[in-house]
């Protein structure tokens, strides 16, 4: 039960992790991601191939994880960056279907549908698995830790004001002399860079990655938990993370009560039952439980 | 070698003409609503189950459970559209910004696809229909499901053309589409419009849904697996353009047998994205502009 606890934590902190990043593209700079899991599943392989192929040390795997969802995060952006909302929707939804299909296919690099196995942990072979987890989960909160501190300081800088000003009004914003297309391009690197940075810890968490992981759905997730935080405040991203993955077990137990269905039907009802917990927030409380604090400056008279 | 070039041609177009069936419900609920509604794909495997009870439990051929896949997206596209997706529309002022509708959409999506294997599972079904061989013009192989299919979905689109062009209520949707204001100002309920778009582009969904899967087999990721060559399709033609979504499925099927030619067929999804980016990196507004029709 502990052991069950402890990885539950682990993945609440890699979806904090999630709805951190995806807070700094759409909640500051308004731009839609839709490809969440592309660039999950980017850091996932990048670090995974590093560690086990090239025999790279854990921690510069994370690093590389982070970088390269960032590298793509740059092209992505740069060849969206004149795109309408409605069209970036699109086109990173098609971004992450893209990866998977390339997890999928490309097997002499990724293993195919057989995913890559044997990523090692750090200190898995001396720990018990109970320590590890404990090990994992104190290490990925304090990620999740660092990271929003380190966004919220951003956030409150001019560079998280320029951001905002791009998502009410970007023309506007580059009226004002601001260069949008740099801020939404290192925008979009910074949230993609904490995207791999989760998939990196993800596959030395699992110890196993496959292209079945990273379904549109995960990204559902991440847009839930962002949405019913708060989108705009780190800490509502946190607290969002915390909600969507108690939703998640939660219903799992509850799909343990209900009798006479197929391991098939109980999973389908847990999957829709995410999916009716978003468009309920999206009509109950568009603004999360931790809404972004507008302030707003007087006029002197 | 060209013949088979030619072979690939014939076959894009073939697979084209059914694309376009739900490229142009997409685009056409794009027109009105002004949303990209990503629930297209849900209908589109709803229909293709209705359209599969139809014809397996109740014995209708597949013209007429065809009827049946449309009528199911059309219902089914109203309903989810009032319960889930009305109050966030961009013109009723939703509160979430801007996307929170399309976004809704996608969650919608996972909602349909998860009732519909919750009812049949993630067996694939297939449909019960005469097996032909194959017919030999020249050097070209055709499959007459395959041309039927694409007859099925030409005929839909005449259908539609005829609509919208000459009917009293079709022309009230391309005047809501074009100007939303000067119709409003015409005494056009927009509301209405809207509905109706969501019945008739939901309707074709469904029938898309399920013309994809007449010549293979379906399972609740049916409708998600066309969803990307349906978003290539109405961006490449100009979303929210009819015609456009019509040319761009065109395109993207005959790009999707032609990379045959270079690429292994698992990667044929892969071409509607890169039509994507092309075309939006060079016209932006796709190749016919966002002009509805």
């Amino acid at each position: 039960m502990e052991n069950y606890l402890l990885a539950m934590a682990v993945f609440a902190g890699l979806y904090a992790l999630m709805a951190l990043g995806l807070n700094v593209i759409w909640g500051l700079a308004g731009m839609v991601n839709l490809g969440l899991a592309g660039f999950f599943a980017v850091g996932a392989y990048a670090s995974a191939l590093l560690t086990v192929r090239l025999h790279w040390p854990i921690p510069a795997g994370w690093a590389a994880a982070a970088l390269a969802a960032a590298a793509i995060g740059v092209v992505v952006a740069l060849v969206t960056a004149r795109l309408r909302g409605d069209y970036l929707a699109i086109v990173t939804l098609g971004f992450s279907e893209v990866v998977r299909l390339v997890a999928s296919n490309e097997i002499w690099l990724t293993g195919g549908t057989d995913g890559i196995s044997g990523i090692p942990g750090p200190g898995r072979a001396a720990l018990s698995a109970l320590d590890y987890n404990l090990l994992y989960a104190g290490l990925v909160w304090v990620a999740v830790a660092a990271v929003a501190a380190a966004l919220a300081r951003l956030s409150a800088a001019p560079f998280g004001r320029v951001l905002r000003a791009i998502r009410e009004d970007e023309v506007v914003a580059a009226v004002a002399g601001k260069r949008t297309l740099v801020f939404k391009v290192q925008a979009f690197a910074v949230g993609a860079g904490v995207l791999g940075l989760a998939g990196g810890l993800y596959a030395h968490f699992n110890a196993y990655v496959a292209p079945d992981a990273f379904q549109p759905l995960v990204t559902i997730y991440v847009v839930l938990a962002l949405t019913a935080g708060g989108t705009g405040r780190m800490a509502g991203a946190v607290l969002g993370a915390v909600l969507v993955v108690a939703l998640q077990e939660g219903t799992r137990f509850g799909a343990d009560v209900l009798p006479g269905f197929t391991p098939v039907q109980l999973a389908a009802l847990r999957a829709g039952a995410i999916g009716v917990a978003l468009i309920l927030v999206l009509h109950i409380r568009p603004n999360g439980l931790l809404p972004e604090q507008v302030r707003h400056h007087r006029r002197a008279p | 070698m060209p013949a088979d070039a030619l072979q690939l041609l014939v076959n894009g177009l073939m697979a084209g003409a059914v694309l376009a069936v739900p490229a142009i419900g997409f685009t056409a609920i794009y027109a009105v609503l002004r949303f990209p509604n990503f629930a297209v794909g849900g209908m589109a495997t709803v229909g293709a189950y209705a359209g599969w009870v139809a014809n397996t439990r109740a014995g209708w051929p597949a013209a007429a459970s065809l009827a049946a896949a449309f009528a199911a997206g059309s219902a089914a596209g109203l309903l989810s559209d009032w319960v889930a997706l009305r109050a966030l529309r961009p013109s009723r002022g939703g509160t979430g910004g801007a996307l929170a509708a399309a976004i809704a959409s996608v969650a919608l999506n996972i909602v349909i696809e998860n009732a519909v294997r919750f009812v049949w599972g993630n067996d694939p079904r297939g449909y019960d229909l005469p097996v032909y061989r194959d017919w030999r013009v020249w050097d070209l192989r055709i499959g007459p499901q395959q041309l039927e299919n694409a007859a099925m979905a030409t005929a839909a689109m005449a259908a539609l053309f005829v609509f919208l062009g000459s009917t009293r209520t079709g022309r009230m949707m391309r005047a809501v589409a074009d100007n939303p204001a000067l119709a409003a100002l015409k005494g056009i309920d927009a509301e209405r419009v809207a509905m109706l778009a969501t019945a008739l582009g939901m309707g074709l969904a469904g029938f898309g849904g399920m013309l994809t899967g007449l010549d293979t087999s379906i399972d609740p990721l049916t409708g998600f697996r066309v969803m990307l060559p349906v978003f290539a399709a109405a961006v490449v033609g100009g979303l929210g353009s009819v015609p456009g979504a019509v040319l761009g499925a065109l395109v993207v099927g005959v790009g999707e047998e032609l990379s045959l030619l270079v690429l292994p067929p698992s990667y044929r999804t892969a071409v509607g994205f890169v039509a994507i980016l092309l075309v939006l990196s060079f016209r932006p507004r796709g190749l016919l502009g966002e002009r509805a029709y």
